[in-house]
């Protein structure tokens, strides 16, 4: 327990990527089994446990120093779980401190009642890094920057194995995941991916500009919209039928229609996306589906969810993934023609004579739920993974907007003594009828090493005010922001939020009075 | 009962000992502890900068804190200094003065006052664990002890040095390739972490931040090795990869540290245990070192010292207020301007 607290702490202080698979492949090859392999379910989010409810922390907390001084410090700390942590002082002779194992293997055995003496003999026997761990494990929130994908990452990194293997065998195996270890670690077998219903690592494909398509051929390339909702594979295999985000993230519970829905053999990659008739919904209304545990009817009527298609990697039992594009989509295409099936149709190919003229087809295509065209050559088997060559994506172009820088605050790692985390807005009119500006997003790239030196320049030198990491500035430059897609949002102070904003331009020329108003963003919401 | 006939009126240590807005001011010796503002008599318990302060026209101090102040501002050549070691003691006025370790930093001291019978203590900042810089706390029994408050809330418990180095070398295992830049106060914590990491056997060359040189001769001035250490800008053509290197926390958002390789910003001090705090100081690898007496230390010491009134200042007064009044000590809180609880905590 004492090595995983620490790894978790490492890890809820340190923000960069590859820095946090070092942390995670260190702590996976030193901790011996079962206890790493309870890290990495903890890591991946297969760990559930609602043993300690906020009322338990809190009683304990006022028993042990009064609830006058426990007031004090929870108000201090702010975090319920990590002032238990702190005020709660390691007892000597409460022996040794458990180990990740015991605490699992315990909690899941006990009942309601026999949690919470343990808990205080486990909370005695740690110091404050593993009690702020073992509470976070218990009331179910880690929150320490790490999605399941990085620690499968991690995981394939230790054995220097393709991440595409490791998230192949990995639906078939679960906590502590001996098997996996052994054959990462010690010349073990790898563990079989035949289970029913395991992912497939999907093929992704690389971005591409107008400039770039001139170099290819067009004749061996087909092209396909891109659809805007999320990527998604259908795996139905040995009766067992999951939906899963191209992550390999189990996502089924969140669309049971999707699932009652399918009577067939085959692992198929599509898009899930909302569809009301014919017409596919902004994005914004796929998102009210997304992360739920349970979905109310009325969801299910309001938002109902659908999968359209762009490939298969086996139908019927056979493993179509050797046979080139054109194959697999003929297959795809012919399979389909024999039985309609209502929540799944077939991403329509876009046929054109050459780049130029599949220009003016994207140019032309205004409609929402389109993010761009996909470019897949036709001989292109199915690898995983994102291979350099045969697929493309060639994206709209973003929507633009000129915003009001309003604050800055630093970033991370590299980027630390740099103000790179820029919150810009756009104007509207407040409440005493003048103009205001409100904060319309937040964007940390897009900028060249040049730009950033530059904006951090003029940070320092237009800073009016400062709330700890974060610096207020003068209301006058105006950088054009680029983004995908515009939502309203409760959320958001402005009432708009932007989907995926990065700064495009620093406009310099352009007067802070003369920026876009919120009612601009506003008549951009699908 | 003898007494009450002898003394029928027992002497309020307020009225001869009470915080004014120039600081806590000593009525029958006529002079400031640790006043916010320039005055004609000033006692200074040590050379942190929200307790030393220049232009008095008389400063009573241990010689090492007069050495710092000497060190730190420009017209000390103008203040009458006057030295006074540990367990001497002196009259100013009607009040007997004496200075006893208070483990803090270099030179740091109690200020014990007697007058008539009573004895009061102002402890200024300090720490009871071990630190190879200074001498040790010394809990001096009296009728009044005043406490500082920076960590007295129960949160706060500082972990050992040696587990909190620990933290510090380990993460030199695992990104043996970048710069471990460690935010430091210049005067105390500096000193400390480098004789903490010589104790826990790192032995390579530490790599100082320009500001911290001055202090850190000092103290080798002191009779204190630090080992081998280096300036930052002294170094022409080193990467850093790998290294420790020390800077005011101030200096870890400056542009000052583009120069170094990936580097992992680190901060010692006794707010690291607070994960916001933390975070809100940009800190990566955050170390809890502080030289401050964390809850433990502060409810230990009131035991220690015995004083049937305890004065809480600078910090959560509040918390140890409660508690001192909880095992029957008279307890209140002494407000004093000009400290400052976030610098050199």
């Amino acid at each position: 327990m004492q090595a995983f607290a620490e790894l978790l702490d490492s890890l809820s202080f340190q923000p960069a990527r590859n820095a946090k698979l070092r942390l995670i492949e260190t702590y996976l090859r030193e901790t011996p089994d079962p206890d790493r392999g309870w890290a990495l379910a903890a890591l991946t989010g297969n760990l559930n446990f609602a043993a300690a409810k906020p009322a338990l922390l809190r009683s304990f907390g006022e028993d042990k120093i009064g609830p006058e001084l426990f007031h004090l410090s929870y108000d201090y700390v702010g975090d319920l779980a990590e002032t238990l942590a702190l005020i709660w002082e390691t007892d000597p002779n409460a022996g040794p401190p458990p180990g990740l194992g015991e605490v699992v293997e315990t909690l899941q055995r006990a009942t309601k009642m026999q949690t919470p003496p343990i808990l205080k003999r486990w909370l005695d026997a740690l110091d404050a890094t593993g009690r702020w761990a073992l509470l976070k494990l218990l009331t179910g929130a880690l929150r320490v920057g790490v999605s399941a994908r990085l620690a499968k990452q991690a995981v394939a990194n230790i054995g220097n194995q393709p991440v595409a293997d490791v998230e192949e065998v990995w639906h078939g195996l679960s906590p502590p995941y001996r098997p996996l270890f052994d054959w990462l670690l010690s010349d073990g077998p790898k563990p079989s991916s035949n289970m029913g219903g395991a992912f497939l690592s999907p093929m992704l494909a690389n971005p591409i500009e107008r400039t770039e398509l001139d170099a290819l051929d067009p004749a061996h390339f087909r092209a396909e919209w891109k659809w805007d909702g999320i990527r998604v594979q259908v795996a139905s295999t040995g009766g067992v039928k999951r939906l899963y985000s191209r992550a390999g993230e189990d996502v089924s519970s969140a669309f049971p229609d999707i699932i009652e829905a399918i009577d067939f053999d085959g692992v198929l990659d599509g898009e899930l996306l909302v569809r009301r008739e014919e017409a596919v919904a902004p994005f914004n209304d796929l998102q009210q589906r997304l992360n739920r545990k349970t979905v109310t009817p009325k969801m299910l009527k309001e938002h109902p969810a659908h999968v359209r298609l762009y490939d298969a990697l086996w139908l019927d039992g056979a493993d179509l993934r050797a046979l080139s594009f054109d194959e697999r989509r003929a297959r795809l295409e012919a399979w389909m023609a024999a039985k309609p099936r209502p929540r799944f149709d077939v991403s329509p190919l876009v046929t054109f004579a050459d780049w130029a003229h599949l220009a003016q087809l994207r140019e032309g295509m205004r409609q929402d739920g389109i993010e761009g065209l996909m470019l897949k050559r036709g001989d292109s088997p199915y690898l995983a993974g994102r291979p350099k060559g045969p697929w493309f994506k060639w994206k709209r172009d973003p929507m633009l907007a000129d915003c009001v820088m309003m604050y800055a605050q630093r970033g991370h790692g590299k980027r630390s003594s740099f103000y790179s985390d820029y919150t810009f807005g756009c104007w509207r009119e407040g409440t005493g009828g003048q103009r205001e500006l409100a904060p319309v997003g937040k964007a940390y790239f897009g900028f060249t090493d040049e730009e950033l030196r530059w904006l951090d320049k003029w940070v320092r030198d237009h800073t009016t005010n400062r709330f700890g990491p974060v610096r207020e500035v003068e209301p006058s430059l105006v950088i054009e922001v680029a983004f995908d897609g515009v939502a309203r949002s409760t959320r958001h102070k402005s009432g708009v939020s932007l989907r995926f904003p990065r700064i495009n331009r620093i406009r310099t020329d352009k007067p802070a009075a003369e920026a876009d108003t919120v009612d601009n963003l506003l008549r951009l919401v699908p | 009962m003898a007494t009450d006939t002898l003394n029928p009126t027992p002497l309020n240590p307020r009225a001869w000992l009470h915080p004014t807005p120039r600081g806590l001011y000593c009525v029958p010796g006529d002079f400031y502890i640790d006043p916010a503002v320039a005055v004609p008599r000033a006692v200074i318990t040590h050379g942190h900068g929200d307790h030393a302060r220049p232009g008095h026209r008389h400063a009573l101090a241990t010689p090492e804190t007069l050495a710092i102040m000497r060190a730190r501002f420009q017209d000390m050549a103008d203040t009458q200094q006057q030295a006074l070691g540990y367990g001497e003691s002196v009259r100013i006025g009607d009040v007997e003065v004496s200075l006893v370790p208070a483990g803090h930093i270099l030179g740091s001291a109690q200020v014990v006052l007697e007058y008539r019978g009573q004895r009061i203590v102002v402890s200024g900042d300090f720490k009871r664990r071990p630190d190879p810089t200074c001498p040790p706390f010394e809990p001096v029994p009296c009728d009044v002890f005043i406490t500082e408050a920076t960590f007295a809330l129960p949160v706060f418990h500082h972990p050992s040095d040696s587990s909190e180095i620990g933290k510090l070398l380990r993460s030199l295992q695992t990104f043996p390739e970048r710069t471990h830049l460690v935010g430091v106060y210049a005067l105390g914590k500096c000193q400390r972490v480098i004789k903490l990491l010589r104790a826990a056997g790192y032995d390579k060359r530490i790599w100082l931040h320009g500001g911290l040189a001055s202090l850190c001769t000092l103290y080798q001035r002191h009779g204190i090795d630090f080992g081998d250490i280096a300036l930052v800008s002294d170094a022409v053509l080193e990467t850093f990869k790998g290294a420790i290197v020390l800077c005011p926390p101030s200096a870890m958002a400056d542009r000052w540290s583009r120069r170094f390789f990936d580097p992992i910003p680190a901060m010692a001090s006794g707010w690291m245990s607070v994960r916001a705090r933390a975070r809100q100081r940009g800190a990566e690898l955050p170390l809890i070192i502080s030289d401050h007496a964390d809850w433990s230390e502060l409810t230990q010491t009131l035991k220690d010292v015995g004083a049937p009134k305890v004065w809480v200042t600078h910090g959560r007064e509040e918390a140890l207020v409660h508690y001192a009044r909880s095992i029957g000590i008279e307890a209140e809180a002494l407000h004093l301007t000009g400290r400052d609880e976030e610098d050199e905590s």
